[in-house]
């Protein structure tokens, strides 16, 4: 496998993705788009699609630019550090790695639209307040040739601005997965306001038309297309949580540094140091965590499962670490709405459950690990 | 397949011939343990026979240091192929021919800053298990601040007069020679005054009194210098400016305790091993705790890795090498308190069912103190790696 070290192409990736982050989609941006009410920027999705970023899982027959999982990782680490608001894991990670699964004119079509940023999607798989993709209960049963849908998602990422929904629901012998427009007969969303600020909805089913056509890959098997999709979109969300990691600790280690009281700098008091130290080793260590997840989705991927829980584990602890570290070592206006740092704190809160939470995914190392 | 994946196939089809047919079946127990140590030196008894073939083997390819120069003793491997040579070995169990200070501290600090004749006098003898050092760092007084060592070398033509004592020196009392930080100027500001000398332990004068752990056993001791006359020719780089010395082989100390708790359990997950043990993992607790030991360890190793991997490209590792110290030893820490745990009642004796695991584990607790304490780690971070002002 290769090294956990940045390529030569990943680094220039990241040196653009800040560049431009940092010009075009500041906290100050997501600040805005909060303040207007709004959770999408369609300026912004055309330009991530111009620079290939909404392609960078799309192969490149179907107009997509291909830098595979670790560029997207690191893609998403970038827009973590400044909280950029954007579809993309919905669409450009979890999305394209589903319809890549699937040979298809269909879905190179609509692998075609996401490259292009003509597309958004959400995903409708949670139902209960925990990621339980097997526990699915919304029923798709079979109607002459095709299917009927009834039931109700939660917590769909991107589910009110999207374009199409994938839907996973139980049929007769197991769970199928569905590529259905959002706007189809029988379904009703309804905007969740998430502590966030970001786009999630809850979406129901009334008896939903569906024909064979609008199932991903075959009927009753879900999960070979589902799972390295999910595990793509965990690995992506485990690099967004260390960016923005990354991003609450720069501000507090800036504060350190500049914060004067008792007549100096705080951060000469080694109380606060040895946490600032404590914290910078954590997200030392996630960061290996989440290279790996990226390279072992590239080079290895029917067996990454252990590499993205991994990951998406250690990612939560060390989010919550540096939230929790950041607010405290700013005091008072830590506390305070007009400070970007509570931002940081509630997306590491909706990140932590999108996708499953550190529960979920040590469970799952330790299962992959034997015990 | 590249060009040089072939070469490096066809080297660990060598490696593996190699250790089928050289490797003594006694030595393929996979044992680490205090026991299976081989630590070399001018009184070193050997357990088998196995065992000094073994090592003699080895060290005649160089892989007892296989990273090191070939004219100095090693292999010349990269890491490419030493990561081969690891593999191949872990794969029949091969036990580590040969471990010392000499490899983990003198050495590296010896390619970097000894002269050629330096090299080609102390690594071979280090290499072939023939010459066994000691670490003579901390003093009384000159713990967590090192760089206030007291213990003086005083000029008398080309030679030193030393004086004073050392603490802690791990094993002083079976090493053959011992790398220590003498003052050599009492004037200069504390680190300007400090120079890198190697002692032979037979040099009239130097005397060692062992000192017990809290594990029972007695690995360490108070090491005295009266009136022992060094040649100024044991000094390593230059007179005065040891600090640079010192630093650097503390780099290397540091990974190589941070790594310690890597080998441990066979390699075997924490949980597999707590899940055979009486009454198997189900206290909700201590699992839930397992898990959570788990999920860093395998971090913790990614990291080992990723900074070798810096540190082979040229990027080096350089200060953060205090992070891979900090966490590791507080991970290993962590991991013993679990398994004494896990082991309950049964766990408790000197010698029971899991053997040493009691004395491992208070030995553990050294980990984040020996080789600069966890804190004095932490502060090296904040302020070399995050920059905040002291
Ligand atoms: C098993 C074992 C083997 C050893 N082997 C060797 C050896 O072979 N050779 C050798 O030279 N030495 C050896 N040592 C010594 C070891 O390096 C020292 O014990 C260590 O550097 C700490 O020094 P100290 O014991 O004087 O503790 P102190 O420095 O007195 O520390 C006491 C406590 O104060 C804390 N502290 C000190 N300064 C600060 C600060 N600035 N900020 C915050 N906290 C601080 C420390 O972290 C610690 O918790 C060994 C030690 C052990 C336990």
């Amino acid at each position: 496998m290769s090294t956990l070290l940045l390529t030569e192409d990943e680094t220039m990736l990241q040196d653009a993705a800040r560049g431009f982050l940092d010009g075009a989609a500041p906290v100050s941006h997501f600040r805005k788009l909060r303040d207007a009410g709004q959770t999408h920027d369609a300026k912004l999705w055309a330009e991530m699609a111009q620079m290939g970023w909404t392609g960078v899982l799309v192969p490149e027959e179907a107009g997509g630019s291909d830098m595979g999982h670790a560029a997207a990782c690191v893609l998403a680490g970038e827009m973590g550090k400044t909280l950029a608001t954007s579809p993309f894991i919905s669409t450009a990670v979890i999305a394209a790695t589903a319809l890549r699964q699937v040979a298809t004119d269909r879905a190179r079509d609509a692998l075609g639209a996401i490259a292009a940023g003509d597309v958004i999607y959400g995903l409708a798989v949670d139902e209960g307040h925990k990621h339980n993709p097997e526990g699915t209960q919304l029923e798709a049963h079979a109607d002459g040739n095709g299917f009927r849908l009834s039931g109700t998602k939660g917590f769909v990422v991107d589910g009110g601005n999207a374009d199409r929904l994938l839907v996973l629901a139980r049929t007769g012998a197991g769970l199928t997965l569905f590529d259905l427009p959002a706007d189809r007969n029988g379904i009703t969303r309804t905007v969740q306001s998430l502590v966030d600020a970001r786009d999630a909805a809850t979406v129901t089913f009334d008896n939903v038309q569906a024909t064979g056509d609008d199932v991903l890959g075959a009927v009753d098997d879900a999960m070979t297309v589902l799972k390295p999709a999910l595990e793509a979109g965990q690995a992506a969300l485990s690099a967004e949580m260390l960016g923005l990691s990354a991003g609450a600790f720069a501000m507090t280690v800036g504060y350190l540094k500049e914060r004067k009281q008792f007549g100096v700098e705080i951060g000469r008091f080694q109380a606060l140091q040895h946490r600032a130290a404590h914290l910078w080793s954590e997200t030392e260590i996630t960061l290996s965590a989440v290279r790996h997840a990226g390279r072992k989705l590239d080079e290895d991927p029917a067996n990454a499962t252990l590499a993205v829980s991994l990951a998406k584990a250690r990612a939560a602890q060390t989010a919550k670490l540096a939230v929790i570290e950041g607010v405290q070592m700013h005091g008072g206006i830590g506390m305070t709405d007009d400070f970007d740092m509570g931002f940081f704190m509630k997306r590491a809160r909706v990140a932590t459950e999108w996708l499953g939470d550190y529960g979920y995914h040590a469970a799952k190392v330790a299962a992959a690990r034997g015990f | 397949m590249s060009m040089s994946d072939d070469a490096l196939e066809t080297f660990r089809t060598e490696v593996r011939t190699w250790l089928e047919e050289n490797c003594p079946p006694e030595m393929r127990d996979g044992a680490s343990g205090e026991d299976a140590i081989v630590w070399g030196g001018r009184n070193w008894k050997f357990t088998s026979d196995a065992q000094k073939l073994w090592l003699d083997r080895m060290a005649a390819k160089g892989w007892t240091v296989p990273t090191w120069p070939v004219e100095y003793g090693g292999g010349g491997l990269d890491r490419a192929h030493h990561k081969i040579l690891f593999e191949e070995m872990r794969a029949i169990g091969a036990r580590v021919p040969l471990q010392s200070f000499g490899i983990w501290m003198l050495g590296p600090a010896l390619l970097a800053f000894g002269s050629h004749e330096q090299k080609l006098q102390y690594l071979p003898p280090i290499a072939r298990g023939e010459v066994r050092w000691c670490q003579g760092y901390s003093e009384p007084g000159a713990g967590s601040d090192l760089a206030s060592v007291q213990t003086k070398a005083d000029s008398d033509g080309d030679h030193y007069i030393v004086n004073g004592q050392k603490i802690w020196t791990s094993y002083a009392d079976k090493a053959d020679c011992i790398f220590a930080l003498v003052r050599t100027d009492r004037d200069a500001p504390k680190h300007l005054g400090i120079t890198f000398l190697l002692i032979d332990m037979e040099t009239p004068g130097v005397t060692t009194k062992p000192i017990r752990l809290i594990s029972g056993k007695s690995p360490f001791c108070e090491t005295f210098f009266d009136d022992v006359h060094v040649p100024k020719a044991n000094v390593v780089g230059t007179e005065n400016r040891g600090w640079d010395v010192a630093k650097h082989l503390l780099t290397h100390e540091r990974e190589m305790i941070s790594g310690g708790g890597q080998g441990l359990l066979g390699g075997r997950p924490l949980g597999v091993v707590l899940n055979e043990q009486e009454g198997g993992l189900t206290d909700p607790v201590l699992r839930a705790e397992a898990m959570g030991c788990e999920v860093d360890a395998l971090a913790v190793a990614l990291t080992l890795e990723r900074y070798k991997d810096q540190a082979e490209s040229g990027g080096g590792v350089g200060d953060a090498s205090a992070m891979l110290k900090y966490a590791g030893t507080e991970l290993n820490k962590r991991r013993h308190e679990l398994m004494m745990s896990a082991g309950g009642s049964d766990a408790l004796e000197w010698d029971g069912k899991y053997g040493g695991l009691a004395s491992d584990w208070l030995r553990t607790k050294a980990n984040s103190i020996e080789g600069g304490t966890s804190e004095v780690m932490l502060s090296i971070i904040s302020r070399r790696v995050l920059g905040l002002p002291t």
